[in-house]
């Protein structure tokens, strides 16, 4: 589970290690496989070390992020304010964010043996994280949130808490060993299980919201860390925001919410289109403009704002690179599909899928859904979650659901259970593009009304691939 | 048809939820729901005292490790001679995952460290290398039930003890008894989660008809064509 699998054979010239990956990645192309990690992964099965070594030649570093939800377009976020204030990248946009697709991406820019971008901006998924800080040195963590995820894949929550508490502690003792800087931590502060990987330390930069008026009434069931960490009561909330994220303290010994220096107040949400709100910084406030929809929203360009903040990006870069940042691959993406508007959300675990819910409950009129439900391994093979994500929120309004994927039939019982009649939902099996037809077809004659299309990861590529064979999105790797 | 209420106690909703537990209920509630039988649901967690007349149907879901040692501690104090009242009366338990293991007689989550159990079905639990993790279908009573499981527990069944199921794709118990589950009269333990109840609706059936004293098929039939696809799906999935 870390970046050094052992070689197979001694130790190859890091120059030969590029070029036999490079041709690895080539051939792939050639065979018709997409292949976005593959001249990673054998890059780092050559050269164990590529990524440390190749990452080391990086003028400015790196940065790294992580979080459950949210990865790819904080990272989509802090890109755009980067390339706003001059910096050039080496980024996984594309979200491949294993050890094999960050040294793929460092590979990609990697010209007459040094890289081509001056700060590394990586994603990275939350179980790879401590093998890859480890690799690349960061000098700003990132972590944002934690919410149940995938367990077949990963395992309980607490476990990953655990493995990021130990990269923390990793880094204190390399510090006080004088082995390097060390990096800055920033940790959304509305997420227990993130604030407290920085109980230990006093130069954390928390972000968070602060405006309460957009808090939620109830708790979702899909709430996870209800527990205090430090004495095992269960923490009460004055606010919560998004699943569990919000306004905490432990009623037995005291233990509270940080304050966060990077905060959002007078927060207006603007349906499925986007937000504005007044981003607090430490030194100043600006007003942002964001055109992603939700809440979830928000805390990703909080995170954004944070982190650019910890590299010294002015205020006003800030605001502007979160105003002009489009939906990252995907995520909140609209198409036109013939004359009718398509909205993609991705929706990969309970916590997302009660935000894309949130959202669309904001949405005005019947919702005409595409609702595509696969298990292979990169979406979870285990689909219990949908019944944790609150579908009740928006059932009522449900117009005609269209279901499809490996697991389209057990979608619909979900929809059917959560208040849909069966006769609003249609199960299609044979493949995204029938489904897509099915779903056009069902819809209102009234082409203003949009179709929301809620793949998991694996359907949500898929279904892109359908619409760019239509013309309708441009090609993932243009 | 009769004008009665299903009455589930939830034990621990708030800790022992983590495989998407709230299926099951909804899926109970709303068949009760479709037949005109009434549904009442009464949370229990830490602390309180459960009433052993006032339920049918007491449930139990699976938990972290830590959420878990907090369950068994309360649940073999505060709760034992209620839960035991329950069963003996006949009162029906889904236990799945996490609360399986705590029907049982003790559950060794680690060198030095025992989870005490209800002692309700003759089983015990110890954490076993790796967990075991997919798809699975079972054999129960001539029928299928389907599922996903994932446990680090394996547990082993005492002679005499009834498993709910044969294993016919899947880990079930340890990954090699080829039993899953345990079942004694109207109490079951099950690894199968996904939620179990909304992959197998035949066995939500049989666990209301259980729980209210009745014989599943004297329960209103139900237009069950999206139900059987589900099932169908999950079957699939485990290759059965």
């Amino acid at each position: 589970m870390s970046t050094t699998s052992p070689a197979p054979t001694g130790r190859f010239p890091l120059s030969a290690a590029v070029a036999t990956a490079r041709l690895a990645g080539r051939a792939a192309r050639l065979g018709g496989r997409g292949g976005t990690s593959l001249p990673g992964k054998v890059l780092t099965r050559l050269r164990p070390d590529a990524i440390a070594r190749m990452s080391d030649r990086l003028d400015e570093g790196s940065v790294v992020l992580s979080a459950t939800n949210g990865k790819t377009t904080t990272a989509a976020l802090v890109a755009s304010i980067l390339e706003l204030h001059g910096t050039t990248l080496v980024h996984n946009r594309q979200g491949a964010n294993m050890a094999g697709g960050i040294a793929a991406s460092l590979l990609g820019s990697w010209r007459h043996g040094r890289p081509t971008g001056a700060l590394g901006l990586f994603e990275v998924d939350e179980f790879w994280l401590d093998g890859l800080v480890r690799s690349l040195r960061p000098r700003v963590v990132l972590l944002a949130n934690l919410f149940r995820d995938q367990l077949d894949r990963y395992g309980e929550l607490e476990a990953i808490a655990d493995r990021w508490h130990e990269i923390v502690a990793d880094d204190a003792a390399r510090t006080a060993a004088g082995d390097g800087p060390g990096f800055r931590l920033v940790l959304g502060s509305d997420d227990p299980a993130v604030a407290d990987l920085g109980l230990d330390r006093d130069d954390v930069l928390y972000f968070g919201v602060q405006d309460v008026s957009v808090a939620r009434e109830v708790a979702d069931h899909a709430s996870d860390a209800t527990t205090c960490r430090v004495c095992g009561a269960s923490y009460v909330y004055t606010a919560t925001f998004v699943g569990h994220l919000g306004h905490y303290r432990c009623p037995a010994c005291g233990h509270r919410r940080p304050d966060p220096q990077v905060t959002a107040e007078r927060v207006v949400l603007d349906a499925t289109r986007g937000s504005s709100f007044d981003l607090v910084l430490p030194d100043t406030t600006v007003p942002v403009r964001l055109h992603l929809p939700g809440l979830y929203n928000v805390y990703n360009a909080l995170g954004a704002a944070a982190l650019t903040h910890a590299l010294g990006v002015p205020a006003a870069t800030i605001a502007e690179g979160l105003g002009t940042t489009a939906a990252a691959f995907g995520r909140a993406e609209t198409v036109t599909v013939g004359d009718r508007e398509l909205q993609l959300l991705l929706v990969k675990n309970p916590a997302g899928a009660n935000e894309v819910a949130r959202t669309l409950a904001l949405a005005e009129g019947e919702l005409d859904l595409l609702a595509v439900l696969n298990d292979r391994i990169a979406d979870g093979r285990d689909v219990s979650w949908i019944w944790d994500a609150d579908l009740e929120a928006i059932a009522g309004r449900v117009r005609h659901v269209t279901c499809a994927g490996s697991r389209a039939e057990e979608m619909a019982v979900r929809w059917k259970y959560a208040g849909v009649a069966s006769s609003r939902i249609a199960v299609v099996k044979d493949g995204v593009g029938a489904a897509l037809d099915h779903a056009l077809a069902a819809a209102p004659e009234d082409h203003a009304v949009p179709i929301h299309a809620i793949p998991t990861y694996t359907a949500m590529l898929e279904l892109r691939e359908e619409l760019v064979r239509r013309g309708a999105a441009k090609g993932s790797f243009a | 048809m009769s004008e009665r209420t299903l009455r589930i106690g939830a034990l621990y909703p708030d800790l022992l939820n983590i495989y998407a537990d709230r299926g099951n209920l909804l899926m109970l509630e709303r068949r009760c729901a479709w037949r005109g039988i009434g549904f009442e649901v009464t949370r229990s967690t830490i602390g309180d005292e459960l009433d052993p007349d006032a339920h049918d149907l007491l449930y139990l879901g699976g938990g972290q490790d830590r959420d878990q040692q907090l369950c068994a501690l309360d649940l073999t104090t505060v709760k034992r001679d209620a839960v035991h009242a329950h069963a003996a009366r006949g009162g029906a338990v889904l236990a799945v995952c996490g609360g399986y293991q705590l029907l049982g007689h003790h559950y060794g989550l680690e060198p030095g460290v025992t989870l005490p159990g209800l002692g309700l079905l003759d089983v015990h639990t110890e954490r076993g290398e790796g967990r075991l993790i997919g798809n699975v279908a079972i054999e129960v009573d001539g029928r299928t039930l389907a599922g996903f499981e994932n446990h680090g527990g394996r547990t082993v069944l005492a002679p005499g003890q009834e498993p709910l199921g044969r294993v016919l794709s899947g880990h079930g118990n340890t990954g090699s008894s080829g039993f899953e589950g345990a079942r004694t009269g109207n109490v079951v333990g099950t690894y199968l989660h996904g939620p179990l109840l909304p992959k197998n609706a035949w066995f939500a059936d049989a666990l209301i008809a259980a729980a209210l004293g009745i014989d599943p098929a004297d329960l209103a039939p139900l237009d069950d064509r999206l139900e059987d696809g589900a099932h169908a799906s999950a079957r699939r999935a485990a290759g059965v």
